[in-house]
């Protein structure tokens, strides 16, 4: 058994094999393999007895599922109504004129993925961006940018340390 | 932390012991200090602010009583984070790393207040040291948020030493289902997710419907943005909602509940987790709860990131592992909901309400709040006001209570224009109508709605047709494609606005949009279609003007619109510092050191560069 069917084997058992819980099955194994990739979707349907047809319609209806890989980090703009009041689009504007990437795309360098959300739930402190998890709250288009290339400054310090 | 016994509590006496021997635990003289790691304030920082009161608390030694809790949110976000000491009630806010060691030495060991650390009243100037000399808190009244901010919620111990679970309790030792019901009933509970259906009835029906087994289920997918009220009872007092749960499902006659969490919202899955296996631990849930002979179990599932998802029954589809399509309701989900079976949905406020009314009774319950909607409701007050955070009211007080005696008023002394209420599919409501108050009956009069609770509040800097348009933007990407009028509909209502709002509006615009709400309205099958043309509908009732002014003159009357509106610089407040001028992209500022800089129109793209930059704010919208 390779270590892909091992990994479905489990998330499947995890569940007892009940087709309602497609959707936290999928999830597992995006939190496992930063995106949905296509032989783990065949094979999970092969093993649910779920077309793949299925699988491709939940995995594009639902935003939080990806088809494609993801960048080394993630970051997630809130537009909700108060971030978007506050001037979220003027700093979704500044990221995608900075780093050409569109809402749901990668850096070319695959440095981030850049995610806009409908409201991360943390509206009093609008806007707010979060990297990897981390709040940033009070942002402008300034501070978001310097955060980001703080990101690409990371990597180079670690790149060198690695090679050191 | 308080430890507990691994026994399984068997009966409502066993609970009631272990509540006693909790609370004789507590000294009165011991200390605690209250951490808010609330959504604001834990995006301000505050979890490393707890780390550094546990460590200084360990270092303390074992001759003071002195412990540490990491609460739910406290509400006043705007002055987050907040912290509180006991004894005295001490609020302290905007604290900040170094001010731990300060509130340790002086306020913790000494018993002294840091001044520096109060809430400063920005109309009187005077401090206030306890939250109940603000009047954020004093015109408020919890219910639903009542252990928010008190309780540990990663703690059982600390929900059942503050009288949880005693409700369940009493339901099972003393009440029939039918009792529990009727209790419901009096207290007028009507479901706070937006619809502001009876409580009781759903429940009924669901009861008398046939077929088994039947299921509950919270909603706890909180899409509106702008909302989190859902998200801080989940956080800050999980166990309110499974007791909720519990009593619900033994009223209706269920075994198993599912809690339908947004995806976005990963701590509240975290806690809720944990709260439910601390439950089953203790035998509050699982097999024979309390030694009776109910039975019921309760499993979370995350949403996929879906807002229609948030509809009943698009969420149970998604439970099923199906993309959340919302199916017509001729036929309700109290008779043939998830697989077909009885189920009853509620919302997690609606859920948190339930211990308390059985503890209280319905009468209680149905004192507070208006004629048709009793209780109180938890709204989250954001926008441009200056305390911004989550509040909980009675119902039927005045929207101006609510922008600006808790709210206090609007921020940097900008006008009131509107306060949008209801989510996405909510209306706006103007000045006019700031008297009008708060229940569900008032705010549909209105053309709004009390949705789930999001109360966001707009100044004059605020355009009213970009609204209209954001929230046609915002529901025609998350419109399920099924029907026709929603899917096709808001596609062109937000082209129309867009066109609007480009400065490209054509005269008969606005008629068009009423004629695509019309239709959306009557014809859309689910509660989001039928709903989304409100923020339309509501800015064309209340801002007539604004849209005449962006198609008729081209003109944004609050300069947000790009094109529809100029900058200029004011030779006045110009320092000439040169700031403008590096920054202009395409050279269209022209000056010299000491020569007020000039803007050249004929150049400029209106990037708003310079508004920006400028530290004088000598660079105004005309």
């Amino acid at each position: 058994m390779t270590n892909e069917d091992k990994l479905i084997e489990q998330i499947i058992d995890r569940y007892d094999g009940e087709v309602g819980m497609l959707i936290p099955m999928m999830q597992d194994i995006q939190a496992e393999c930063g995106y949905l990739p296509a032989d783990h979707l065949r094979r999970l349907g092969k093993r649910l007895k779920v077309p793949l047809s299925r699988l491709y319609a939940v995995a594009t209806f639902y935003a939080s599922f990806r088809l494609a890989p993801k960048g080394a980090h993630e970051v997630t703009l809130c537009v909700g109504t108060v971030c978007f009041l506050k001037g979220a689009g003027r700093i979704s504007e500044a990221i995608i004129r900075e780093f050409r990437v569109e809402p749901g795309g990668t850096t070319r360098d695959r440095l981030f993925t850049f995610q806009a959300v409908n409201c991360v739930g943390a509206c009093a402190v609008a806007p707010v961006m979060l990297v990897d998890g981390k709040y940033y709250h009070g942002v402008t288009p300034q501070s978001a940018i310097e955060v980001l290339y703080g990101l690409s400054a990371d990597k180079i310090a670690a790149e060198k340390e690695g090679s050191a | 932390m308080i430890e507990l016994g691994n026994a399984k509590l068997r009966s409502a006496a066993d609970l009631e012991h272990m509540q006693e021997e909790l609370r004789a635990r507590h000294t009165p003289s011991a200390k605690c200090v209250r951490v808010c790691t609330g959504p604001g304030c834990a995006a301000k920082g505050s979890p490393r602010l707890y780390e550094l009161f546990c460590e200084a608390v360990e270092r303390t030694g074992a001759d003071v009583e002195i412990e540490a809790k990491s609460v739910g949110c406290h509400g006043l976000c705007e002055c987050g984070p907040i912290v509180l000491i006991q004894p005295g009630n001490i609020f302290y806010q905007k604290v900040e790393e170094p001010d731990v060691a300060e509130i340790f030495r002086e306020t913790i060991l000494g018993n002294r207040v840091v001044e520096k650390l109060l809430y400063v009243n920005p109309a009187t100037g005077q401090k206030a040291v306890t939250p109940e000399e603000i009047t954020f808190y004093k015109v408020q009244k919890r219910i639903a948020l009542a252990g928010n901010g008190l309780i540990e919620p990663t703690n059982i111990g600390d929900y059942i030493a503050e009288g949880g679970y005693i409700a369940l309790a009493k339901v099972l030792s003393s009440m029939t289902p039918e009792e529990v019901i009727s209790e419901v009933e009096a207290a007028g509970l009507r479901g706070r997710g937006g619809g502001g259906f009876p409580t009781a009835r759903k429940w009924r029906s669901c009861r008398d419907a046939d077929g088994s087994p039947k299921y509950v289920i919270c909603n706890g997918d909180e899409g509106d943005p702008g909302a989190f009220m859902d998200r801080a009872i989940m956080e800050g007092n999980p166990h309110a909602v499974i007791e909720g749960m519990i009593i619900g499902a033994y009223a209706i006659g269920s075994e198993q509940g599912y809690i339908y969490v947004r995806n976005e919202y990963p701590l509240s899955v975290e806690r809720l987790k944990l709260a439910i296996e601390q439950a089953r631990e203790l035998g509050l849930l699982g097999e024979n709860i309390l030694g009776s002979s109910f039975s019921f179990d309760i499993r979370i599932n995350r949403g996929g990131g879906a807002f229609v998802c948030g509809e009943s029954t698009a969420l149970m589809a998604s439970l099923e592992g199906r993309p959340g399509e919302p199916r017509a309701k001729y036929i309700h989900t109290v008779e043939s909901g998830l697989h077909g079976r009885p189920t009853n949905l509620n919302n997690v406020e609606t859920w948190a309400n339930v211990p308390a009314i059985v503890n209280h009774g319905g009468e209680w319950f149905s004192s507070i709040g208006t004629e048709k909607s009793k209780g109180t409701k938890v709204f989250c007050l954001v926008g441009k006001v200056r305390n911004t955070g989550l509040v909980e009211v009675p119902m039927g007080i005045t929207l101006r209570q609510i922008v600006e005696e808790i709210g206090g008023g609007i921020a940097a002394g900008k006008r009131f224009k509107a306060v949008q209420t209801g989510g996405p599919s909510g209306g706006c409501i103007p000045a006019e109508h700031l008297d009008a108050r708060v229940d569900f009956d008032e705010l549909t009069k209105l053309g709004s709605m009390m949705g789930s609770g999001g109360m966001i509040v707009m100044d004059e800097d605020t355009c009213m047709v970009k609204v209209a348009k954001y929230f046609t933007n915002f529901l025609q990407k998350e419109s399920c494609g099924k029907c026709t009028p929603c899917r096709e509909g808001l596609a062109q209502m937000f082209y129309i606005l867009d066109r609007i709002t480009d400065g490209e509006g054509q005269v008969g615009d606005v008629e068009r949009l009423e004629g695509l709400a019309e239709l959306l309205e009557g014809t859309a099958l689910c509660a989001l279609g039928k709903t989304a043309a409100n923020p339309v509908i509501s800015t064309i009732r209340y801002f007539r003007d604004e849209y005449d002014a962006h198609i008729k003159d081209k003109r944004c009357p609050a300069k947000e619109c790009r094109g529809l509106f100029r900058y200029e610089i004011d030779p006045e407040a110009c320092k000439a510092c040169g700031i403008c001028l590096k920054n202009c992209p395409v050279d269209a500022i022209t000056g010299d050191k000491k020569v007020p800089h000039v803007i050249n129109q004929e150049k400029c793209t209106l990037c708003g560069m310079c508004w920006e930059k400028c530290p004088f704010t000598a660079v105004l919208k005309v």
